[in-house]
């Protein structure tokens, strides 16, 4: 789960791995076109820099820092937001 | 209610009148993203001259307000609901695509659109301005929260802005009244349509994040440093352990100070009505005029008006909650328990509403894009406790409960009593959910999206008007419905007469009426005054409080005593709880009944639903009834 052992440069996971702090770049939306475009309108596009931050209480939702705002997400969606972990952003995962 | 707390216009459809003007008036629309800060530039540009509009035989109610020009003249002002896009994609956004492009037949096209926008987030906020701009309509600019950009380093070239998108650009904090004199220029000024220099792909939203960041950073747009406070707010308001405790502290003390502040207030107005009432019955000769003034409308509108206090001290909290961005906080706790019975998070901010009043919670349903959890929100909104509740469950507390100490000095046993109504109305509403969402209104998920604003001051001017209006809205139900009903009921308590006296008042119409009644609530502990009082709060729910204030006054067993008195001579304190059950379940509110046919199409939910939450009514009255002696 946590960076410690995912192949060096990057790895596919989902938005529901990271934790709080972890930054990953936003891949692919894996939800129907009607969903994913209102994910793209709040800033969750392909090449997004997308940011954990805090949750509500037991960790659903979460809130993400996307493309200047901070948007809750629930686990259930979360999960299909395919990122790529950005492992510079992880203070304890610098090489 | 039917000219309720909160609601934008119920059950009459008017048209908005908008003063003659030497020239023909203009209709501006103001349009933005949500948290773009529209309603507070909405206040600034109306002031206390705004107008709780209904579009007759439409789906929606916008504010519309008129904004007075310096040379005098008047502009019409539509405050639409927030958009992301013009694509769309619930039947708000529905709502205002269709007046932006004028394909609504009973809204007049604008002639000119307010676009306002988050200058501190400007690079996604542009997105908007494409489709708003393809329009042709010409659209001034509004960079918002000028002040925040400022203070926070952030930097725009306005002139640059406005030459990119080939329309005029004003940098405004809405909150400070900063820079509304360019937006009063531009209503003043001959509006040409605007001509960017470019457009993106208008159903592509990569391209339009890519467009509307190529015309950021054109016009040297440089974003402000993230919030320091709002970070470390919410490393507190968001704290696995202490976020919840401040959740529960904050609801607490919201009850606790409706019901300890508001009383010196209500006793200074119950005074006044005293004195007042007083002073009218020694002033006039004896008549049926006077005995109508003052036992009707004196004794009538006096006890409900007495309640305006806890009714504002409510929507002091609700503003300053949603005002700091705490609301969204408090949102994003109670997802879970949303998530569990069904229901999705946007339904949260619906049911929220319906605290204040189930009308507008039911017409802001319309943001949810999933018809089946759109339709559960609506059936369960009326179970949340609303204003009209508040005066008639502390009444009935404060009659029957001495104020004891619960939890120290911090929460009293009529606090708690009133905050344990609101937790049943509550859990009424979460059970019917979880009932319909596993039956009838099944259905898949849509993702809950929740944006976070960050914290702010709230300001006294936009919380203040907020009151305002409340209290507007309050005095002008006890002067019309209230007024009207206790007046009607006067009259039956009056006729028939008998040697061209008053009947007693158990022989008269009303007595005859709430006699009626009498077998079927006897087993919850009801007399025939109280079922009077049901009968009447169906017009809106503290209607009771009047009519029962009229039939005590009327009473010469009763008349010396005030309220409280009269009532615990005529409850026993079962019966007491009976009647607090049962206006927590039951449907009493023509207001809400229309709207919900209205919403939903047809008489089909609003019978179902009046049926359901009266026979839960009858049944939870008839239990507590029957527990407690």
């Amino acid at each position: 789960m946590s960076g410690n052992n995912v192949q060096p440069e990057t790895s596919f996971t989902t938005l529901v791995d990271l934790r709080r702090g972890d930054a990953a770049t936003l891949d692919h939306i894996d939800l129907p076109g009607k969903d994913a475009r209102r994910l793209m309108e709040l800033g969750f596009l392909p090449g997004a820099r997308i940011t954990a931050g805090h949750s509500a209480p037991g960790g659903d939702p979460r809130v993400f820092q996307v493309d200047g705002s901070e948007i809750a997400l629930r686990r259930e969606t979360a999960r299909r937001l395919k990122v790529r972990l950005d492992r510079t952003s992880r203070a304890s995962g610098m090489p | 209610m039917s000219e309720c707390s909160d609601c934008h216009g119920c059950g009459a459809a008017t048209v908005v009148e908008f003063p003659d003007a030497p020239a023909s008036p203009k209709i501006v629309a103001l349009a933005g993203p949500p948290n773009s800060g529209k309603t507070t530039l909405f206040n600034r540009l109306t002031g206390l001259r705004q107008k709780v509009a209904n579009f007759p035989g439409v789906t929606v109610e916008q504010h519309t307000g008129i904004a007075e020009l310096p040379d005098g003249r008047a502009v019409g002002i539509i405050d639409l609901p927030g958009l992301y896009s013009l694509s769309p994609q619930s039947e708000d956004e529905q709502v205002a695509h269709d007046v932006l492009t004028g394909e609504r037949s009973d809204t007049p096209r604008p002639e000119a659109i307010l676009l306002v926008l988050d200058s501190t987030n400007l690079s996604r906020h542009l997105m908007l301005a494409a489709p708003i701009l393809a329009l042709g309509v010409p659209t001034l600019i509004i960079l918002n929260m000028a002040d925040d950009l400022r203070n926070r380093g952030g930097h725009v070239d306005t002139r640059q802005l406005s030459a990119q998108l080939g329309a005029p650009v004003a940098l405004v904090s809405a909150r400070q009244g900063e820079g509304l004199d360019e937006v009063f220029e531009f209503l003043a000024s001959a509006m040409p349509a605007p001509a960017p220099k470019e457009l993106p792909v208008l159903h592509d939203v990569p391209k339009c994040r890519a467009w509307a960041g190529r015309v950021g950073s054109q016009a040297s747009y440089r974003p402000p440093v993230p919030p320091k406070w709002t970070r470390r707010l919410d490393s507190v308001f968001l704290h696995p352990v202490a976020g919840p405790v401040v959740f529960a502290v904050v609801v607490v003390a919201v009850f606790q100070t409706i019901f300890t502040a508001a009383v010196p207030l209500m006793d200074g107005l119950r005074w006044l009505f005293e004195v007042s009432g007083k002073w009218v019955a020694a002033t006039l000769p004896d008549s049926i005029f006077r005995s109508l003034l003052v036992e009707g409308v004196w004794s009538g509108v006096g006890s409900v008006v007495v309640f305006l206090p806890q009714v504002l001290f409510l929507f002091l909290f609700i503003g300053i909650l949603e005002d700091s961005g705490y609301l969204a906080r408090a949102a994003l706790i109670a997802d879970r328990t949303m998530a569990r019975v069904g229901l999705q998070g946007k339904s949260f901010i619906p049911l929220l509403s319906a605290y204040a009043c189930a009308v507008p919670a039911i017409l802001s349903t319309r943001t949810i894009e999933n018809k089946r959890d759109r339709f559960a929100t609506i059936l369960i909104a009326p179970f949340m406790t609303c204003a009209a509740r508040l005066p008639v469950y502390t009444l009935i507390i404060a009659a029957f409960l001495p104020n004891r100490p619960v939890l120290g000095p911090f929460l009293g046993a009529r606090a708690a009593a009133l905050l344990g109504l609101y937790v049943l109305g509550f859990l009424a509403a979460v059970v019917t959910a979880r009932v319909l969402k596993s039956s009838i209104l099944k259905s898949g998920r849509t993702p809950f999206l929740l944006e976070m604003p960050s914290y702010r001051w709230p300001t006294l001017q936009s919380i203040g008007l907020r009151l305002f209006d409340r209290a507007k809205v309050f005095l002008r139900r006890a002067g019309t419905v209230i007024l009207l009903v206790t007046v009607v009921l006067w009259i039956m308590a009056h006729l028939p007469a008998v040697n061209g006296k008053a009947p007693a008042i158990e022989d008269s119409l009303a007595g005859a009426l709430g006699r009626t009644l009498e077998p079927v609530i006897k087993p919850l502990g009801f007399n025939w005054k109280i079922g009077v009082g049901l009968i009447t709060s169906l017009a809106a729910r503290e209607t009771i409080i009047g009519t029962l204030g009229a039939i005590y006054g009327m009473d010469p067993e009763s008349h010396k005593l005030d309220l409280q008195k009269s009532l615990q001579h005529d409850l026993t304190p079962g019966g007491a709880v009976a009647l607090l059950i049962f206006f927590a379940f039951a449907m009493q509110c023509i207001s809400t009944i229309a709207v919900v046919r209205r919403e939903t199409g047809g008489w089909k939910w609003p019978i179902l639903q009046f049926t359901y939450m009266g026979v839960l009514a009858y049944a939870g009255a008839f239990v507590a009834a029957h527990l407690i002696r």
